[in-house]
């Protein structure tokens, strides 16, 4: 049994109070005495040449500070990429110029021209509309394969190419994995597109910048998931401000998904305007601006290739995608296609040989960088989508096939670099078989027959890649980043606890979560823990939260540096108690002196920290508060089955969820609830891009979905009731929680599970549909269909 | 949003004395209205609230007629049509969003004519008479293409007077992301004859499916559409489905419309 309010207890997210009763302090809610307002005039055209920008009648116009054009940022940095990718052939990638406004070109709809700054938004707006840009418009690259092509036109003329790079990995295998495809006995050839998507959390960005002339200081206020990564990003690369006159604060922030890793030229844009207009500056981004400012997430265009002996063995895998940039290299955007998806392609499975190839293309869209899962759903989709498609060439179960090919042993060493350390897939595979009733689907798809209506089982097995490390490693890869976490914890003198985390909570509960941990290792009432994040001036340099990384590295700081402040603690009972420290031990907030009854409260013990008068001064500083840096060795490697049963309306194409099971290795699991709360939201963003969300450009790149009245969200009433588990716990072997990471699972696991049944109904109703791409909306179902007539019976 | 006036008119002579001034619109509900100002597509000098006009809210049966006041919310008609015009009601509540339901109106959806919107296929096939501050017209010249109707500058909705059919029903198929009708079916069955309206479908917004009311007039049953489709030619096609796939759910919503009365 867990403590109450310990590791393994579900108590109510602490966060939620304020969030619920409109109390949250978010970026918008902060206005500083004085401030002005930006508003972006934007390109309507996907790509032109800047022939002239008459700002002169608009900057007469009433409120209006000043009107900012690439001119004003000469000699200012660009927008910086935190990721540098090396080709096949050695050379590192093309890495274009990105200005923090647009100079001489505009290169998608939304690239930001130029900023009115006035003294109400209205004003700026008004001042924006009076802004007279003269455009030539060029033609617009969209296609991918055509912007590979020789005389294409060109994203950016000075690369002379629209290749950012051409990755191979690894590269050594290629030729085995060629002769061992070309001899197999069975190949199963998949083409699809993982379909670009627009991340939309609830709360649109934010940026509000002031400069403290006496000072020389800055403040940021923005919508981030990595304050520290924010300020040494433009600080150190854009706009030259040394990090300790410069503060990044993230306050509450309402979701962000990966979109809010990023550094985005607004941000930039605010802290320049604040210095040049002594003024605070302010920016909020409207839900349209968001649609063509945000980075975009997946887009890649793949053929997967799978070998096979006549068993089901799986021989030899072989990739090949398109991965879109958009116009210009988003932060990390270089690193989603590779190593967070090429690592990924062993999957669940022992194939011996795999060989991954990832061309990154410049097109004149809004820039693709991570977005939940970043690389690792577009792995897991296609990997996920070919093993269904061999099982059904190859007369296999799908079932069958996949558990011939399950990694049983760890660690296992996978031929994309990655070694898993722990996981049991038939334990998950069992767990989703039994939770689904997968025995009973034959006479529920019998009911459905009879109602006239198609019924399908979909499953997909998932391997996940979180808390991506060592950072020299990361290193080697191209990172420009470390990518270790940190935590500083105060003990207060009457024993409460202030954690200062560089993880940032922008939904996932880490101010319950966290304080659960530092709460259950010293055995205090968790109330008694606060935990701080978002603020570079509070917290100690740390990398932030994306990538399901918190708990596996922020949770392991805040451990190392709790066990130091329980070493030091110990020290002084010891001295208090007049007993020797190794004989102290911690329980429920008491220290004892083993094998007696002699102990002192932890509060005792905090005090005498802070106010040494019978303290053993020569040995130990007084002051209780430590501060912990954690590298992970290794990523860690969550794990599930996902089962998805739906129905398909013959008539119109319309798909209905019934149901979805998911049972996942999440290893240790600090706060069930909160876990369960993460798979739910994975799941509704994975149905999402599965079932609807589309973010969809014309031919002339104009963004077509630029509104919720075309870009479909999911909602509660399209999602069944999901049946989730987390059960077959294989706990990390790594880190010392034994955690692995839980928040993008539900997007990785649900879309190839989403399709395999959908694909299976059409089966089953006699339609010889092999494939159709995400979204799977009743229109392409439907079309599908009638492309692949009624087999006859 | 850029500056305007406001009024709001207690009676119908005052408001079509009010849209009278220059550049001023009539605003009866604003569901679709608000968000083109807020986005500065429609910057009208002055907004006549149709709103607040006593004589313009009313949802009332009459013998074998449903009245309706131009200005009423769906929510309204919801409610207080469940009894007299259970289909229409039925249309009603299913409408947008509760939001949208409690500020939306008969009379700005009808004198929006959104391609796409819900009353319009209701009125048509209902063959309802559209009450104006100046004159009646009737629903076959009401509707002359997409966000196109008959009404004239600063001419008002004040009532639509509905002739309760025998049986009918609205069969809507949604689009995912607005959730307005990718392609809906309204089937009336009145003493005179079958009306099929279909909405969401057509470049040239809501239309009658002439053959399928034939057959249904004399054979009112699903087989009696065996063998019809809606002609692909002329139907919309986006993002969201094809021309062929809008004129076959034509087809799906209307026979399910039918199933659903017989």
């Amino acid at each position: 049994m867990p403590k109450d309010g310990g590791i393994g207890d579900s108590p109510k997210r602490r966060e939620d109070v304020r969030f619920l009763t409109g109390t949250g302090r978010y970026s918008d809610d902060i206005n500083i005495y004085n401030q002005v307002y930006a508003y972006f005039v934007r390109s309507d055209v996907a790509h032109g040449r800047i022939a002239g920008i008459d700002a002169e009648a608009a900057a007469a116009m009433p409120g209006v500070l000043r009107i900012f054009t690439a001119r004003d940022f000469e000699g200012v940095g660009g927008i910086p990429c935190g990721w540098q990718i090396t080709s096949r052939d050695g050379s590192v990638m093309n890495e274009p110029k990105h200005p923090v406004l647009a100079d001489g070109k505009v290169r998608h709809v939304g690239d930001p021209i130029a900023v009115v700054v006035a003294e109400t938004l209205a004003q700026a707006r008004d001042a924006a509309e009076a802004v007279v840009i003269d455009i030539e418009d060029l033609p617009a690259i969209m296609d991918m394969r055509a912007a590979l092509t020789p005389d294409a036109p060109l994203v950016h003329e000075d690369m002379g190419t629209n290749l950012c790079y051409d990755w191979g990995f690894v590269e050594d295998n290629r030729q085995a994995v060629d002769d061992a495809i070309a001899h197999a006995h069975h190949v199963t050839t998949l083409e699809l597109r993982n379909n670009r998507l627009v991340a939309n959390p609830m709360e649109p960005r934010v940026a509000l910048a002031e400069w403290n002339a006496a000072a020389d200081e800055y403040t940021l206020y923005t919508t981030s998931q990595n304050p520290h990564v924010i300020r040494l990003l433009m600080g150190a690369f854009v706009l030259g401000i040394p990090e300790h006159k410069l503060r990044v604060v993230a306050p509450d922030v309402g979701g962000g998904f990966g979109s809010k890793i990023f550094h985005y030229a607004e941000e930039a844009f605010c802290t320049f305007a604040a210095k040049a207009l002594r003024r605070p500056v302010k920016w909020v981004s409207s839900r349209s601006e968001a649609f063509m400012s945000d980075a975009h997430g997946r887009d890649h265009v793949t053929k997967i290739e799978l070998a096979l002996d006549e068993n089901g063995k799986f021989l030899a895998l072989r990739t090949e995608t398109l991965a879109n940039m958009g116009a210009y290299l988003s932060t990390f955007a270089p690193s989603i296609p590779t190593w967070l998806h090429g690592t990924l392609m062993a999957g669940n499975y022992t194939t011996p040989l795999i060989y991954v190839n990832v061309k990154a293309v410049f097109t004149n869209t809004v820039p693709v960088d991570a977005y939940r899962g970043a690389g690792r759903p577009e792995a897991t989709y296609q990997l996920e989508r070919v093993v269904d498609k061999a099982a059904r060439e190859m007369g296999i179960d799908p079932v069958d096939l996949r558990r011939r090919n399950f990694i049983t042993e760890f660690p296992y060493a996978t031929p994309v670099a990655v070694e898993y350390d722990t996981g049991d897939y038939h334990a998950t595979m069992d767990k989703l078989l039994a939770l689904s009733d997968h025995a009973g689907f034959e006479a529920r798809a019998e009911e459905s027959r009879r109602r006239g209506m198609l019924r399908g089982f979909g499953i997909a097995h998932y391997i996940e890649a979180c808390g991506i490390a060592p950072s020299n490693l990361v290193g080697q890869l191209g990172a420009r980043a470390g990518l270790y976490e940190s935590a500083t914890v105060r003990v207060n003198a009457t024993g409460s606890i202030s954690v200062m985390t560089g993880s940032h909570s922008h939904g996932q509960g880490h101010e319950t979560t966290f304080a659960q941990v530092v709460g259950d290792m010293i055995g205090i009432d968790p109330a008694q823990v606060d935990i701080i994040h978002g603020d570079t001036a509070r917290t100690p340099m740390g990398m932030g939260t994306y990538g399901s990384r918190s708990i596996a590295v922020g949770g392991s700081a805040m451990v190392r540096a709790t066990e130091k402040i329980i070493a030091k603690a110990k020290k002084i009972a010891a001295h208090l108690m007049e007993a020797s420290e190794h004989d102290i031990e911690l329980k429920d907030g008491r220290f004892t002196i083993a094998g007696t009854d002699r102990s002192v409260a932890w509060g005792d013990v905090t005090l005498a920290a802070y106010v040494p008068h019978n303290y053993p001064l020569e040995e130990i500083e007084p002051g209780l508060e430590e501060t912990a840096f954690y590298d992970p060795a290794n990523f860690t490697y969550p794990s599930g089955a996902y089962g998805c049963e739906v129905e398909v309306d013959p008539q119109t194409g319309k798909v209905t969820v019934l149901s979805f099971t998911a049972a996942d290795d999440f290893g240790n699991v600090i706060n069930p609830m909160i876990v369960e709360g993460q798979v739910h939201g994975g799941l509704a963003q994975g149905f999402g891009q599965a079932m609807m969300e589309n973010c969809a450009y014309d031919a002339d790149g104009q963004l077509i979905s630029a509104s919720y009245m075309d870009y479909a969200m999911p909602r509660a009433a399209d999602l069944p009731m999901f049946t989730v588990d987390s059960t077959c716990a294989t706990p990390c072997t790594h880190n010392p929680l034994g955690v692995k990471g839980c928040g993008e699972a539900g997007a990785i696991g649900s879309p190839p599970a989403f399709v395999n049944a959908v694909i299976d109904a059409l089966q089953r109703g006699g339609h010889d549909v092999t494939h159709i791409d995400m979204p799977l909306t009743p229109d392409r179902v439907w079309e599908a269909m009638q492309e692949r007539g009624v087999r006859d019976a | 949003m850029h500056d305007f006036d406001f009024v709001r008119p207690q009676t119908v002579s005052d408001a079509v004395r009010a849209l009278a001034t220059p550049d001023a619109q009539a605003l009866s509900g604003g569901q679709t209205l608000l968000p083109a100002m807020k986005v500065r597509l429609a910057a009208p000098a002055v907004l006549v609230s149709l709103m607040h006009i006593p004589d313009m809210v009313f949802v009332r049966a009459d013998g074998d007629v449903l009245r309706v006041g131009g200005a009423t919310t769906h929510a309204q008609v919801a409610r207080e049509a469940a009894g007299a015009y259970p289909a229409l009601a039925s249309l009603a509540a299913r409408i947008g969003d509760p939001a949208v339901r409690s500020r939306g109106t008969i009379g700005g959806s009808l004198a929006n004519n959104d391609p796409s919107a819900c009353y319009p296929a209701g009125v048509l096939a209902s063959n309802a008479t559209i009450v104006t501050d100046r004159r009646e017209i009737g629903a076959d010249d009401f509707f002359q293409g997409m966000f196109t109707t008959a009404l004239e500058e600063g001419e008002i909705v004040v009532e639509v007077r509905f002739p309760i059919p025998d049986a009918a029903r609205y069969e809507k198929f949604i689009q995912p992301a607005s959730r307005f009708p990718l392609t809906a079916a309204f089937v009336a069955r009145h003493s005179g004859g079958a009306r099929v309206a279909i909405t969401g479908a057509s470049e040239s917004g809501v239309f009658r499916w002439h053959e399928a009311e034939v057959a249904l007039t004399s054979d009112f049953a699903v087989q009696a559409l065996d063998g019809l489709a809606v002609d692909a030619d002329g139907m919309i096609a986006d993002l969201h489905g094809s021309s062929a796939y809008r004129a076959h759910l034509a087809g799906v919503m209307t026979r399910r419309a039918v199933a659903a009365i017989v």
